[in-house]
């Protein structure tokens, strides 16, 4: 069976769509040209020695040597290293005091995000980040566990996640979309499941999104959901997760909140529908080996139909 | 006479080869410090850090001075006596002469290397 992975969205750092990736994607355009030109002159000359019969004058040759060899080296570097250079201030720049802020943890395997309101409310959400274009973003990371990688590939360079201290990043985002995010530091069994969504989006849907997601979950209101936040709370589901209004306030894993809000599940492996939502629950390590939330297996299928129809309200 | 043998048999300075990587290091390190020491105690809340680059500026220009010397006398050594004598004999000569091409290569590589750690902080500067 092909596993149904998310591909549709752009993980490419050659497809930037933000400040930083486009400086990068530049960067490397300078380098691969650079590369090939003196891939050709290396070669080239290789070609000549072999194919042109008799020695060569000495001096010319030793002028070769160290000029090739030593000083056209050194002045390349040095060019792409002041050119390299160059980037850096605007990249350290912290972004306008009123620009948003983003704080990620790295947990394995998965990302915990946290949006700060006007009115100095933290909102919790997970695996997914959703930003506002043409506005600098910054992002305070951090790990829980070990060191994770932080990086959206079309939007900018990567940053370590590291346990006990904060990492900075700043992103521009410059086009409207949808993008993947990943974990680009090997941290465990499903490390290459650790990714994550972000949408990329005008300000005023940002605000309507945030405020939908700084509101408490809905109360369920038909039957089968009211029993599945019953069984939800019953089979301690809540030690784990949050869902905020409810007496759910785990921290162990995703908040829950507003998960039929999201795309995917299981930090970006799966897309998020009701089918994808059943296996979870009961083939967890099926879908994603190594997480901690144990399958619920032992749930029979009236149970877990309500768990999701439950969930699936949570807008 | 007397007194050019005597130079002759003088014991090489081993020692040369490593000054111009040791200033280099010294310029190293006292450029890191400065920059962490100015940007813990002394930055402003901007974070600027004009200071730093002036201060990285002025040891830079006084190590590649030292490095240049140091590189001139591996370079004099290096000529010193017949341009024949090989680098690899065991004689005196031919150790001299080698100490200072060494020294002279070294001499160049820790120029370039003493510019590459000025040039992030001279680029950088700030404390962000
Ligand atoms: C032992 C702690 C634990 C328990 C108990 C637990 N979970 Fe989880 N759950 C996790 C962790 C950890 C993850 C994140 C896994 C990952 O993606 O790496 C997770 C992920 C999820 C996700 C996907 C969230 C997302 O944004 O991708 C859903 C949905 C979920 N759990 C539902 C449940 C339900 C329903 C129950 C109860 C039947 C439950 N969990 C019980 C720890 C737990
Ligand atoms: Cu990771």
């Amino acid at each position: 069976m092909r596993p149904e992975l998310i591909d549709d969205v752009s993980q490419s750092a050659l497809d930037p769509a933000g400040v930083g990736a486009t400086q990068i994607v530049d960067l490397f355009h300078w380098m691969v040209g650079g590369g090939v030109v003196i891939w050709l002159i290396v070669v080239g000359l290789s070609v000549y020695s072999i194919v042109v019969p008799g020695g060569h004058r000495p001096r010319l040759t030793k002028t070769l040597v160290i000029g090739g060899g030593a000083v056209v080296p050194t002045v390349v570097l040095s060019s792409l290293l002041c050119y390299a250079l160059a980037m850096l201030p605007e990249l350290h720049r912290p972004p306008p005091s009123d620009s948003p802020t983003v704080k990620v943890n790295g947990v394995r395997w998965w990302w915990r995000v946290q949006y700060q309101t006007d009115d100095g409310r933290t909102i919790e959400t997970a695996n997914e980040i959703r930003l506002p274009v043409d506005e600098a973003v910054e992002f305070k990371l951090t790990s829980e566990d070990v060191i994770h990688s932080f990086w959206i590939p079309s939007l900018g360079g990567k940053v370590d996640m590291i346990p006990g201290r904060e990492t900075r990043l700043k992103l521009y985002p410059t086009r409207v979309g949808k993008f993947r995010g990943v974990c680009a530091e090997y941290c465990g069994t499903a490390h290459a499941q650790m990714r994550f969504d972000v949408t990329v989006m005008p300000r005023p849907e940002f605000n309507r999104w945030l405020s939908n997601q700084s509101s408490d979950a809905r109360e369920p209101s038909q039957q089968s959901a009211i029993r599945g936040g019953e069984l939800f709370r019953r089979k301690g589901c809540g030690a784990c997760h949050t869902i905020r209004g409810t007496d759910a306030r785990g921290r162990v894993g995703p908040d829950l909140t507003h998960l039929a809000s999201r795309s995917s599940l299981g930090a970006a492996t799966k897309p998020n529908n009701t089918e994808n939502l059943r296996h979870w629950i009961t083939h967890t390590h099926h879908v994603k080996p190594g997480v901690t939330m144990p399958a619920f297996q032992a749930l029979d299928e009236r149970e877990v139909d309500a768990i999701v129809a439950y969930l699936e309200q949570l807008h | 006479m007397s007194k050019s043998i005597s130079r002759d048999n003088r014991v090489s300075p081993l020692w040369a080869i490593v000054s111009a990587p040791a200033v280099w290091a010294v310029h190293f390190l006292a450029s890191y410090l400065t920059a962490a020491i100015f940007c813990a105690k002394l930055a402003d809340s901007d974070g600027s850090a004009g200071e730093v680059q002036l201060a990285v500026m002025s040891y830079t220009v006084i190590a590649l001075l030292l490095i240049a010397a140091i590189g001139a006398s591996g370079f004099r050594r290096h000529h010193h006596g017949r341009h024949s004598t090989s680098h690899d004999d065991s004689g005196r000569d031919a150790q001299r002469r080698m100490i200072g091409f060494a020294t002279f290569l070294l001499a160049c590589l820790s120029a370039v290397a003493t510019l590459f750690t000025a040039l992030v902080l001279v680029f950088v500067g700030t404390c962000h």
